[in-house]
Order: C-alpha cells, then sequence, then structure tokens
C-alpha cells in the first residue's frame, strides 16, 4: 500500500501548481477539495492496517477537507463574490514560478534533515513543506478574502501531510480536535466574508486597510 | 477536579446560550468567574497532585503560577461585564457571553495538558473564542481587526501544529516511541535528532510567537487591542497571552533538557530585545491610545521571553513580570475602555481632559501608565528591576543597555500620549455622551491596581515560593 503514497504525493504537489495559476475561484477551491481527498486515502496508506479508528479518520478528513469545506466556500462564492476570478496581486506566471522555487527549496531543505527511516516514502517531508509554502504564497498574493481562506486550507494540507508520518504518536483524539479546530475556523472565517461582503459589497481584503500606522 | 475547572466554565456557558434575558444573562460570567476562582484556591491549597487522563492533563509549578493569573483577571474583568453590557442594551449580548465563557474553559485546558497536540488544539480554541468578541461592535473597523487576527493568528498556529510534529518526528528519527506527551519529551530530550529539534523550536517559537504577540508577528495586535472593547482587550494581554507564553515555555523546556541551552536563550534574548525595540518605536507620537496599549503589550511580551532567555534570576523576574504586567494591564485596558466611551474617541486629537472628566478612570489610566512603565511602587517596577540586575550578574551588559534604553523610550512615548489624554480641559465633544463614571465600572479597576501596586509593596511567602519552584521546575537540570 505504501508504494502508492509517493504518485498521490506527486499528484498533490501539482496540484499546488493548479491552485497557484488557478484565475476562476471555482478550479481554486477544486484543487484543494481533491487535496484533501487524497490526504485522506494517504492515512489508510501510511497506515498500512485497516484499523477501525483509521477509517474514520480517514473519513472524517475525506467528509471535511473533500466535502464539507468545499461546498461552504463554493456557497460563499454563489452568495457573496460579485466576480469569480481570482484577482491576484501578484500575476500568475510569477506565482507559480516562486511555487516551482519554493518546491525546489523544499526539497534542499528537506536533504539538510535527517530522514528517519526506510520504510516510509522520502517524498513527505518536501511535499508537506512545498505545500505549505504554497498556502503562504497564495495566502499573501491574492487579496480576495475566499482566496485567503483557500491559502490557509492549503497550508493545514501541507501541515496534515507532514503528519502522516506520525500516524502513531498523534491520538486519534487530537486529530479530531485538530480537525473541529479547523472546521470552527473555516465556518467563523465565512461569518466574517459574509459581514465583509455585506459591509463594503466587495470581499476583497484590499478594503480591510483603515487600521494601520 | 481537574475536569470540573474546564467544563464548569464551558457549563455556564452553554447556559449563556440559553437563557433568554439579555439583562440577566451577564451575570453569567461574574459567577464563573467565582466559582473558577473558588476552585482554583483549593487546588493551589491542598497541596497533593491534580492530574487526569494518564498524564495528559496535569497542574505543573508553571501552570499554577498562569492558572491563578488568568482566574483572578478573569473574576475582576467579570464583574466590570455587566455593568459594561449595560451600556449597551441595543447589542444581543448572546455570543459574547457564551465566547467569553468559553475563553476561560480553553484557556484553563491550555495551562493544564501536557499534551502538546491538546495544548495546540486548545490554544487555536481561545482563537475562534475571541473572534467573536472582538467583533462585538460590528463596525467596518471591527471587522477588519477580526478578520486579521482570526487569519494571522490561524497561520501561526498552524506552524506551531507543524513545529509539533516536527518535534515528535525528532524522537521518531532517534528510534524512540514517537509521543507528544510533554513529561516524556522532557525525560527522552537528550537523544532527540538536534536538526529536528532546532527546526521544531523555531517553527514553535514562529507560531506560538503570533499568538502571543511577539514581533514581527504582532501586526494583528494594535488592530485587534485598538478595536476589542476595553474588557476583552484585558483579557486578551492578561490571560490569552499568557497562555500562549507558557506554550513557549513548554517547549523551552525541552530544548533545556536536551541540552541545547545556548541555541534557545540567543533566539529568545534576541526576539525580546527585537519586540522591545519595535514597539518603542510605534509606541512613540502614537495618537490612538487604545493602540498604545496593544504596542505597550508587544513590549512587555518581549520583556517576557527576555528574561526566560537570560536564565536564572532574569527568568524568576520575567514569571513575576507575567502577573505583575497582567494585573496592570487590567487597570489601562479598563480605565481606556472607560474613557473611550465618554469621548467616543480613542484619538488624542479629541481626547482632552480625561482627569477632570472621568475623576477615576483618568487617574487610574494614568496611574496604569506609571506603573507599568516601571514606576515604583509598582509590581512591575520589582519584576522589571529584578530582570534588569539577573542580565548584569549574568554578565550581559550589553543586553543591559538596550533594556534600559528601550524602557527609557517606552516611558517617554507613552508619557506623551497618556498626559494629553488626561490633562488639559475636557472638549466641547466629550459633553455629548452621557457617559459618567460609576461604581460598577470602576471598582474592578480600583481592584486591579490595589493589587499592582500590592506586589510591588509586598510578595506574599506563597508566590515567591511558587515562583521559586516554577522556576526550578522549568530549568531542569540535563
Amino acid at each position: 500500500m505504501k508504494d502508492f503514497i509517493d504518485p498521490i504525493l506527486v499528484v498533490v504537489l501539482l496540484l499546488n501548481f493548479v491552485a497557484l495559476g488557478a484565475s476562476r475561484l471555482r478550479t481554486l477551491i477544486q484543487a484543494v477539495a481533491v487535496q484533501g481527498i487524497l490526504l485522506g486515502f494517504m492515512i489508510v496508506m501510511a497506515h498500512g492496517s485497516f484499523m477501525i479508528w483509521v477509517a474514520l479518520m480517514a473519513g472524517a478528513t475525506v467528509a471535511l477537507k473533500g466535502v464539507v469545506i468545499p461546498r461552504m466556500l463554493f456557497h460563499a462564492v454563489r452568495e457573496v463574490v460579485i466576480r469569480r476570478e481570482v484577482e491576484p496581486i501578484v500575476g500568475f506566471v510569477a506565482s507559480l514560478f516562486l511555487g516551482a522555487v519554493g518546491t525546489a527549496l523544499a526539497l534542499l531543505f528537506s536533504k539538510t534533515l535527517p530522514i528517519a527511516h526506510d520504510h516510509m516514502s522520502s517524498l513527505v517531508v518536501p511535499a508537506s513543506l512545498s505545500t505549505v509554502l504554497t498556502g503562504f504564497l497564495i495566502l499573501t498574493t491574492r487579496s480576495k478574502a475566499i482566496t485567503q481562506v483557500v491559502g490557509y486550507l492549503i497550508l493545514e494540507n501541507g501541515v496534515f501531510i507532514f503528519g502522516l508520518l506520525l500516524m502513531e504518536a498523534i491520538p486519534f483524539l487530537v486529530e479530531l480536535g485538530v480537525l473541529l479546530d479547523l472546521f470552527v475556523a473555516i465556518f467563523v472565517m465565512g461569518i466574517i466574508i459574509h459581514k465583509i461582503s455585506r459591509e463594503f459589497s466587495s470581499v476583497s481584503t484590499n478594503m480591510l486597510s483603515e487600521l494601520k500606522e | 477536579m481537574v475536569f470540573w475547572l474546564i467544563f464548569v466554565p464551558l457549563i455556564i456557558a452553554v447556559a449563556a446560550l440559553v437563557v433568554p434575558s439579555n439583562r440577566w444573562r451577564p451575570w453569567l460570567i461574574p459567577l464563573a468567574g467565582v466559582v473558577h476562582l473558588g476552585m482554583t484556591g483549593w487546588v493551589l491549597s491542598c497541596g497533593h497532585p491534580v492530574a487526569g487522563l494518564q498524564g495528559w492533563l496535569a497542574l505543573d509549578p508553571l501552570g499554577k503560577l498562569v492558572l491563578g493569573l488568568i482566574s483572578v483577571i478573569f473574576t475582576i474583568c467579570g464583574f466590570y461585564a455587566p455593568a459594561y453590557l449595560d451600556l449597551r442594551p441595543e447589542r444581543q449580548n448572546r455570543f459574547f457571553c457564551a465566547c467569553l465563557l468559553g475563553m476561560l474553559g480553553m484557556m484553563t485546558l491550555v495551562v493544564l495538558s501536557h499534551h502538546l497536540g491538546l495544548m495546540w488544539v486548545a490554544i487555536e480554541a481561545t482563537t475562534l473564542c475571541t473572534a467573536p468578541l472582538l467583533f462585538f461592535n460590528h463596525s467596518a473597523r471591527s471587522l477588519e481587526a477580526t478578520w486579521k487576527y482570526l487569519l494571522i493568528g490561524s497561520v501561526g498556529i498552524a506552524l506551531a501544529l507543524l513545529g509539533s510534529f516536527f518535534l515528535a518526528y525528532s524522537s521518531l528519527h532517534a528510534g524512540l516511541v514517537p509521543t507528544l506527551l510533554l513529561d516524556d519529551l522532557v525525560k527522552i530530550a537528550p537523544q532527540l535528532s538536534r536538526p529536528w529539534l532546532h527546526a521544531a523550536f523555531v517553527l514553535l517559537l514562529v507560531g506560538y510567537g503570533t499568538k502571543m504577540g511577539l514581533a514581527p508577528m504582532h501586526t494583528w495586535k494594535p488592530d485587534a487591542y485598538g478595536e476589542a472593547p476595553g474588557l476583552v482587550g484585558a483579557l486578551l494581554a492578561g490571560g490569552v497571552t499568557s497562555c500562549a507564553f507558557l506554550s513557549i515555555l513548554r517547549f523551552y523546556q525541552i530544548c533545556l533538557a536536551a541540552p541545547e541551552a545556548a541555541f534557545a536563550r540567543e533566539i529568545l534574548v534576541f526576539i525580546g530585545l527585537f519586540s522591545m525595540a519595535v514597539a518603542a518605536v510605534f509606541m512613540v507620537r502614537q495618537r490612538d491610545f487604545k493602540r498604545m496599549l496593544a504596542y505597550s503589550s508587544v513590549e512587555h511580551m518581549g520583556i517576557l521571553v527576555l528574561g526566560i532567555g537570560l536564565g536564572g534570576l532574569a527568568a524568576f523576574g520575567a514569571l513575576l513580570h507575567m502577573i505583575t504586567n497582567g494585573v496592570t494591564k487590567g487597570v489601562l485596558f479598563l480605565s481606556a475602555g472607560n474613557i473611550h466611551r465618554a469621548y467616543g474617541s480613542k484619538l488624542t486629537d479629541d481626547v482632552r481632559g480625561a482627569m477632570r472628566r472621568l475623576p477615576v478612570s483618568g487617574v487610574t489610566f494614568l496611574a496604569g501608565f506609571l506603573i507599568v512603565t516601571g514606576s515604583p511602587p509598582g509590581g512591575p517596577f520589582i519584576s522589571e528591576f529584578t530582570i534588569l540586575t539577573g542580565a548584569i550578574n549574568g554578565g550581559h551588559y550589553a543586553v543591559a543597555a538596550m533594556y534600559l534604553a528601550v524602557l527609557a523610550i517606552v516611558f517617554i512615548g507613552m508619557g506623551t500620549t497618556v498626559l494629553r489624554v488626561v490633562q488639559g480641559v475636557p472638549s466641547p465633544q466629550a459633553a455629548s455622551t452621557a457617559y459618567r463614571d460609576r461604581p460598577q465600572l470602576v471598582i474592578p479597576i480600583l481592584i486591579f491596581l490595589g493589587l499592582s501596586i500590592l506586589l510591588g509593596l509586598y510578595i506574599p511567602n506563597s508566590l515567591t515560593t511558587a515562583l521559586h519552584d516554577a522556576v526550578a521546575y522549568l530549568e531542569v537540570k540535563p
């Protein structure tokens, strides 16, 4: 089963680039949803044996990251967004280039960190770091509130990928807690996006610039 | 008992969601505070160890200090809450009360958790509970502050989760059973993989440092504290930041046990001085007095990590400073809230003569400023002086000099703003609001003020012992 993890991680990395190059909000949200579903599959594969709590964990991940949260985001797009383009501060080509540089850096950096065991794919650490960087990039270079939420989700996906190495160390209860926190965070962000759109009749965070020195 | 400490506030939070009366609901907040304080007092005085869930929850000497602090601050702020919410009868306060109580439960969970994953969940939960509190005024500006707080806080905390994973991986790499239990990690610390431990500490400092408001991750703080009701500001600056500080101490303790003391100390001293300096720059000529308080909080968070980084006597001073600063921030934020309400503005251009207009809140604001900048006989004077002595005894003369220079700049910068607010003749605009000082809104401030002066004049033996225990517990000998 573990042999499948590497190809899936490659797909996850490609999805990062899809997200970076996406000019439409729908594509961006779809990319992050597919990433969430792949994460759920990888949880089962990383564990090897099939136990009830692994199934629960994987199911919860797929349900939340692959279905519930993307649906919430689609709903927000339908309800509040006036224009459906992504509106980047840094252009798409430049974003893709930065994403490539980030991935290369992640590969280099993970070379300096010793990898413990041979039974796990060596791609996990660079894939995780590269996904975190991609999330950060989307978070900082896209001006819409919804795209910032998607950036945060991609960043969280990166952290979750690293968690695959530690399936035994992180108890079920804590993982559920992390997922619950993530869900509530996105939910609260959704409410705020709604309020932003009512207040400014736009969801661009460029409007949120009154508080500064 | 350990479960009741966490669950009683949460149960009362659910009650707050159910109670229909907007007028009587806020009284649940002081009720929860008193019950929590009573249980905390009992737990702290009874002496026998408090633990639960097979080592996941435990009250250690460091936790005792923070638990006592948040319980006292919450209770005093709790008595301010009903009178404050009474001034805003037009606002539905159901979620405000429930989130405030949920925040108390989650802060308690942070203090008690000895499982680093559980602690992460609890810290993120405090972020989520406080976000609706910041939005209480429902204005465009508070919306902006809430968005920044939620997004910057969540991203920072996500990095802290990655750091926690790195730490667990460092034990896996050493061929040990991976764990996130604090007590186990301290025990096996010498065998942990060094590169992973270093990377973990940096990520955790950035992550939880965002929550604590250390520069350069402090950018949410002026916005959030500037727009939040004074009551929420006091709880954030005294309670939530202390919890984030505690979580940084947890990882610092693992680094000390590793033993990687030199690595961790250097980073802490640097980031401490940097935070102080950044705060000082923004405090000079600051026109908004609530934002000024936020920068003061950044400065004091810098002092805390600086003291811990210096170690020994300075670490003792830093832990004392956590308490004295938390209590004094109560004075400042609640007074500032009252002044804001009376003038309908928080800019020094509009706010003049607060001492004439509000004889109590104006004077306590001035007194709070003098105490927080380290004037005797306030508590922060003793704690800041202890950190200075620790720096000089340790031979860190350059650090001591910079520390004193920044404190002087802050005193002048903050003094200019505060004096403009309290002195002079009230502007005509001030007469337009009906707000006057009233007992329920000033007695909590006077209690905070009394406590912070008391800590400067006399530190009870039990507190000194608790502080010594905490330093001994933190600075484990490998």
